[in-house]
């Protein structure tokens, strides 16, 4: 575990979330603990679930059985047990605390970098324009992109764009931080970029849960590693460990061996 | 051909043509918005609702756009007064049919300009805790406009020119001007000259400045 867990409950504590698409068992009572400060990487083959638990963490999907607890409060509904959906107002306030970035950078088109990140801060958090800007240029500058906060998103590269979606997700100061295989949409020499980014976050201690393909970033800046295949959970663990060429797991080996073929 | 041309009479009674045109004005600016909210408000509704509503209001579109709009007119100043004890002037008349005529076309522009939104961008918005309302007000909404805009100024356009229909219940557009001085005159292939080159213009000063705000809200800030 990692050295910045304490005795109280994790995080984030995922326990048992299965879920149908249909006749489609996307997830299959998947268990997974994040501690504060962490950072828990997910890997495994598309159509393995990862996006979908992602998602399943700020109720961008709501999810059929089982518990997520953010904080120990239940995400999306008001008990496990009576798996009565929580109000609009209350899911969005609860949104509020986890951060979120895609891979398609999903930036509002219409506004500005420092637009994007203001208008969480100004309808959400209840800040003025001119704290919310103060803080958009904070973010930018930590992002490296100071001199683009009036920029449209039509005119930055989609390793700059990609940047502002990290901006305006932790600007927000979330609990815990979701990123969505936020390289996968990015040309190889932009990757940098934001994987530079997301380390230096890493470093200041913000707690992240992501899936990624990027499997040298994943074995350098993770804590633990997640591998799912078909919907659960088939292994977790230190990346030198799970990353390890001689594992024991047979889909997990496969995975990495089908990995190293394509990549390499 | 024996026909001169000769437009000293059409320019004798051009004020006939110019206050028409001005009244067409008016009709299509007062019909544009209220058809405009009749578009947004079931636009949205339908976007958000179960299967009746959507159904109901998939109905008002179809009836109204398998309808010629000058039924339409006829049964809202002839029809509607003699069911219901309502009675109503031949401006207002038409204003109230082409608002609900444009409002039809307009939910059909508005709503697949919502249903062409992102998803993603719902969930950004959804990620950074908007409310639903906050959603659809700044998120929703802004996109949909810059969707929207080019068939926006089309139809925008194209109900302007419908205002011309106005003159079958005898409102004194420009339309119903040139007919005026057509009866009084004779001067036929002048007035329609003339009448045509100022739906054409306007049509035109129209657009460009339709254009102009689409070029505005696609720089916006």
């Amino acid at each position: 575990m990692s050295e910045t867990s304490n005795a109280g409950p994790a995080l984030l504590d995922v326990r048992d979330v299965s879920k149908a698409f249909g006749a489609v068992e996307v997830l299959r009572s998947v268990s997974l603990q994040v501690e504060r400060g962490e950072v828990v990487t997910v890997i495994g083959p598309s159509g393995s679930g990862k996006t979908t638990l992602l998602r399943c963490v700020n109720f961008l999907e709501s999810y059929d059985s089982g518990s997520i607890r953010i904080d120990g409060k239940e995400v999306g509904y008001l008990s496990a047990g009576t798996r009565q959906r929580r109000g609009e107002r209350d899911l969005a306030a609860m949104r509020a605390e986890t951060g979120m970035v895609f891979q398609s950078f999903n930036l509002f088109p219409h506004l500005t970098a420092a637009g994007n990140i203001m208008l969480g801060l100004t309808k959400v958090r209840g800040k003025s324009q001119a704290e919310a800007r103060q803080a958009a240029e904070h973010w930018l500058g930590r992002v490296g992109l100071a001199h683009k906060a009036d920029s449209l998103p039509a005119e930055l590269s989609g390793g700059q764009q990609q940047r502002v979606g990290i901006a305006r997700a932790v600007a927000m100061e979330p609990k815990i931080l979701l990123l969505d295989e936020i390289t996968s949409a990015l040309d190889p020499e932009l990757v940098g970029e934001v994987l530079a980014v997301v380390r230096s976050l890493a470093e200041d201690g913000m707690t992240m849960l992501m899936v990624t393909h990027e499997m040298a970033f994943a074995r350098d800046a993770s804590s633990r590693i997640v591998f799912m295949a078909d919907g659960g959970v088939s292994a977790v663990g230190p990346p030198k460990e799970i990353l390890a060429a001689e594992t024991s797991n047979d889909r997990l080996r496969t995975f990495l061996a089908r990995f190293r073929a394509s990549h390499f | 051909m024996g026909y001169a041309l000769n437009f000293n009479l059409i320019w004798r009674h051009f004020d006939k043509l110019w206050g028409g045109l001005l009244l067409s004005l008016e009709l299509a600016v007062i019909s544009i918005a209220i058809g405009t909210v009749i578009g947004l408000v079931l636009a949205v509704w339908y976007v958000s609702a179960g299967r009746t509503v959507r159904a109901i209001i998939a109905a008002y579109v179809e009836f109204i756009r398998n309808v010629p709009l000058i039924l339409l007119v006829y049964l809202v100043f002839y029809g509607l007064p003699t069911v219901v004890d309502l009675a109503y002037s031949a401006p207002t008349s038409f204003i109230l049919t082409l608002s609900v005529y444009s409002g039809a076309y307009l939910v059909e522009v508005f709503r697949s300009g919502l249903e062409a939104v992102p998803r993603g961008q719902l969930d950004a918005g959804k990620a950074i805790g908007l409310t639903p309302w906050q959603r659809l007000l700044h998120v929703r909404l802004p996109t949909m406009l810059r969707i929207t805009l080019p068939a926006l100024s089309n139809t925008f356009i194209s109900l302007f020119k419908d205002t011309s229909i106005a003159s079958v219940i005898s409102v004194p557009e420009l339309t119903f001007g040139a007919q005026w001085i057509n009866f009084n005159t004779f001067r036929i292939v002048e007035v329609y000259l003339v009448t045509t080159a100022m739906y054409l213009v306007t049509g035109y000063i129209l657009l460009f400045g339709l254009r102009l705000v689409e070029r505005r809200f696609r720089a916006a800030r």
